[in-house]
């Protein structure tokens, strides 16, 4: 961060400067030399960002209206909805920004593999967004269980009982974590208080998410390391900013047309009905968020092994760094590993639609061969494509291919005048 | 210099002032971490009694004891039959049908699947016991696992008849 000397221009810019250094730190943000090619897939760090102060944002607002108590969540959940002033558009937006979030940060994800922005030197980096975005999946379950409907409440039932599978002693996990002997008020009042916290937990991350991609800079779609500040970049404010606005702008459109026009599509209806230990719902689902992960559980016929696989379909993100022994990070320049890419994102869409559909059949055949395909993706395929793939040669700087082609333009539009 | 891999007075009182440390962190961590335990409140709904005289054979009752569920099934001598006539070696989880419904007309068990705590639905399912419709667990009559991820049978609560129309739970 101290690769320039910034100096106020005003007296007090300096005298305060001096003892803070905050003003060096925005001058830093705002020169920070930034890949000229980087593509609209680069805009969602931004898009993130907004996310996430809006979800504290309006959080924090109906935290003012809500009761956490098994009598009286419902219920305040409808007040806010019917009573309070914009409560209803303040909790469509919370509740539809948690989709948009996801929506986001899959695109990040999905991103960096294509780019290989989770490669040396950005492994740090990833590891952090892995930990942000298991976090995220902790805060929305947390807050799914909220509102104390039927999908809340069986949905904290199942999740909880994941730890059951512990062998020895998962019944005491489960009792210390529910505080009693079942999904009960306790329960809420405590998933209350960490939906409340691990947003701000979430904040600091992505605060040293962004210190640590400040240290090596941007990828970029190329993937070949950029010299900084040189003619292949450019400063991030106005550039990139003003394109993350625009980006922003896009993506808020689609978000509005959520809030606005079919707020409750991602929803389950059974969320309207009050939360009944009594009665399971006939057929229960998480968010679209979490369905892979959910068709990964239930396509292992085993309890324990179901749950372990489950977290290691994440583990193995974290780990990917070292699983991907490509020296080349871009997809551009690695032809086999473009096919398996997509392949990997059809394998991610169908185990979120068979985590949708119920556990029988072919459903269940389809769903347990997209799990050994995700595990042989990063496990097996990955480790041997970085030592077997005939990759592209990689171009020498960034602007080389597009000056190449704008050469080319420029020849083929005399040849054609000619 | 050489001997300085001699244990002196300086590593001792390192030592020592960790081993102070670190159980005095527990110490004072332990409190954090138990409050989440269930409290006296909830520990005190320890038993439940309840009137069992208007159940019909073959119909069930669902009482909630502890936040939980449990089924009290009356059951008819075809299901008792069905229940006792299973070989223990086709179960997944075997356990006898006699120790696990004392009076064998009466099944009194806590009805949350084994294997996440969803609730099964009665009279369903490839075995003519429960099916859980969350992530496919079929159950005897008896309530024991014959098909599906659940790891165990159906667990028995504590209970006892304290006269034929009543029974105590936990």
């Amino acid at each position: 961060m101290s690769d320039h000397n910034y100096v106020p221009s005003t007296k007090l810019g300096k005298w305060f400067n001096d003892r803070l250094p905050l003003l060096s730190l925005s001058a830093h943000l705002s020169e920070y030399p930034t890949p000229k090619n980087l593509n609209y897939w680069w805009t969602f760090g931004g898009i993130l960002t907004f996310c996430l102060i809006a979800q504290i944002v309006t959080g924090i607002v109906l935290a003012m209206h809500y009761v956490a108590h098994a009598d009286l969540a419902f219920e305040s959940v409808e007040h806010i909805m019917r009573d309070v002033n914009y409560g209803w558009l303040i909790r469509y937006i919370h509740a539809n920004g948690s989709s948009m979030f996801f929506l986001a940060v899959y695109i990040h994800i999905f991103r960096s593999l294509y780019y290989g922005s989770h490669k040396s030197p950005r492994e740090v980096i990833w590891i952090i967004g892995m930990i942000i975005y298991f976090l995220m999946m902790m805060t929305a379950f947390m807050g799914y269980v909220l509102p104390w409907g039927q999908m809340s409440f069986w949905a904290a039932t199942v999740i909880t009982n994941l730890f059951s599978a512990v062998p020895l002693i998962g019944e005491s996990i489960t009792n210390w974590l529910w505080g009693g002997f079942a999904v009960d008020s306790p329960t809420l009042t405590r998933f209350y208080a960490l939906h409340y916290l691990f947003p701000f937990l979430i904040l600091g991350l992505v605060i040293l998410h962004i210190w640590a991609l400040h240290i090596p800079g941007n990828n970029n779609p190329v993937g070949i390391d950029v010299k900084k500040p040189s003619k292949d970049t450019v400063p991030f404010h106005p550039y990139i900013v003003i394109k993350d606005l625009f980006a922003l702008l896009v993506f808020l459109t689609l978000f509005a047309f959520f809030v606005f026009y079919s707020p409750n599509l991602l929803g389950h209806p059974d969320n309207y009905i009050e939360a009944n230990p009594l009665v399971t719902p006939t057929h229960i689902v998480p968010e679209w968020y979490l369905l892979p992960f959910y068709a990964i559980l239930r396509s292992i016929p085993d309890k324990l092994l179901g749950v372990v696989a489950m977290f290691a379909s994440i583990f193995v993100l974290v780990i990917l760094p070292w699983l991907d022994t490509s020296k080349i990070r871009s997809a551009v320049f690695r032809p086999l590993y473009k096919q398996f890419y997509w392949i990997l994102v059809l394998d991610v869409l169908v185990l979120g639609y068979m985590g949708a559909l119920p556990p029988e059949g072919i459903y269940l055949l389809i769903a347990r061969i997209a799990t050994a395909y995700y595990f042989i993706h990063f496990l097996v395929i990955l480790p041997v494509l970085g030592f077997k793939e005939k990759t592209i040669p990689l171009p020498l700087s960034i602007s080389e291919p597009v000056l190449n082609e704008s050469h080319e333009a420029v020849n083929n539009n005399k040849m054609s005048t000619e | 210099m050489s001997d300085q891999k001699k244990p002196k007075r300086r590593d001792f009182l390192f030592t020592a002032s960790y081993t102070i440390g670190a159980v005095g962190v527990g110490a004072a961590v332990w409190p954090l971490i138990d409050q989440m335990n269930p409290d006296a409140s909830v520990k005190a709904l320890a038993s439940t009694e309840v009137d069992i005289s208007s159940v019909e054979p073959g119909k069930s009752i669902t009482v909630l004891w502890r936040g939980k569920p449990v089924f009290i099934k009356r059951r008819t001598e075809e299901e008792i039959a069905e229940a006792r006539a299973v070989k223990l070696d086709e179960l997944k989880h075997p356990e006898k049908d006699e120790d696990r419904a004392k009076n064998p007309e009466w099944l009194v068990m806590v009805g949350i699947c084994t294997h996440l705590g969803c609730v099964p639905l009665g009279d369903k399912g490839d075995y003519n016991g429960w099916f859980c419709p969350c992530h496919g667990s079929h159950y005897d009559t008896s309530g024991r696992i014959r098909k599906g991820p659940a790891p165990v049978n159906m667990e028995i609560p504590k209970y006892e008849f304290v006269n034929s129309n009543i029974i105590k739970i936990g």
